[in-house]
C-alpha cells in the first residue's frame, strides 16, 4: 500500500521533506514504522517514534487506509 | 481557550480568558527562552508544530485535568517560530475556587504538555544546533 507520511522536526530532517510517500507491504501501523525505517535508517536512533492517524497517536497493530492523514512524531519538545 | 501563534503572546489577553467571578485563584505559568543550556550559549530557538493535533492534544489534557480539580477555566497559548531570548513561548492560565488545585491543575498540564503535544523545538547555540531531546 502508498501512504503519504507527514515529517516534522527532527525526522522531517532525516528524511529531506515535509511530506513523503511510501511504498510499503502491509497495512498496520507496526509495517509502515518498518518501511520508513528501513528507507531512513537514522529514524531507529531517535529516542522515539510515535506515528500519528487522522491526528490521533496510533498503536502498532492500528489498520492503516491510503486515505489517513499520518504523521511522524518524534520526541515532543514543547513548552 | 487553546491558541498556538507565531506572533507574540498576547499575556493578558490568556489571563483575561481564565477569569471567572467564582475564582479564588488564578494561576499562571509562563514559559520563557532562556540563554543558556547545558552550558551552551543559545542564540535562538524555532519551534515547529502538527498544529490540529497539537490543539487536539493539548483538549485532551484540559478534559483530563477537569476531571481531576474543580477547574473553572484554562486558557493556553504556545508560540512557534522563530523566538529570542526572553521571548515567551508558552502562557497558562488556570482558575479554580482554591489556590491549592490552582498550582496542581496548572503544573498538571505544562508538564503533561512536554510529554504529549506535538511541538518541536530547536535550539540554535553557538557552535551549532539541536532538535531538543530528539535523541537518547
Amino acid at each position: 500500500m502508498k501512504f503519504t507520511v507527514k515529517a516534522f522536526g527532527v525526522a522531517r530532517d532525516m528524511m529531506g521533506g515535509k511530506e513523503v510517500t511510501i511504498e510499503i507491504m502491509g497495512s498496520k501501523v507496526i509495517d509502515l514504522r518498518k518501511g520508513l525505517i528501513s528507507y531512513y535508517p537514522e529514524l531507529e536512533k531517535l529516542r522515539s517514534l510515535f506515528i500519528a492517524v487522522n491526528q490521533n497517536y496510533s498503536e502498532d497493530v492500528t489498520e492503516l487506509k491510503e486515505t489517513d492523514e499520518i504523521a511522524l512524531i518524534p520526541p515532543v519538545s514543547g513548552g | 481557550m487553546i491558541e498556538i501563534t507565531s506572533k507574540p503572546i498576547t499575556r493578558e489577553k490568556i489571563i483575561q480568558a481564565a477569569e471567572s467571578p467564582k475564582a479564588g485563584a488564578l494561576n499562571v505559568f509562563i514559559g520563557t527562552v532562556r540563554s543558556n543550556t547545558s552550558n551552551k550559549k543559545v542564540i535562538r530557538l524555532e519551534y515547529e508544530c502538527y498544529e490540529a493535533m497539537a490543539k487536539s492534544e493539548i483538549q485532551k489534557i484540559i478534559d483530563q485535568a477537569y476531571t481531576r480539580w474543580p477547574l473553572l477555566k484554562v486558557a493556553i497559548s504556545h508560540r512557534t517560530g522563530i523566538l529570542a531570548i526572553g521571548d515567551e513561548a508558552i502562557v497558562l492560565a488556570v482558575s479554580t475556587p482554591h489556590r491549592k488545585e490552582s498550582f496542581e491543575a496548572c503544573q498538571f498540564i505544562i508538564d503533561t504538555l512536554k510529554q504529549t503535544v506535538p511541538i518541536w523545538k530547536k535550539e540554535i547555540y553557538e557552535g551549532g544546533e539541536e532538535w531538543v531531546s530528539a535523541h537518547p
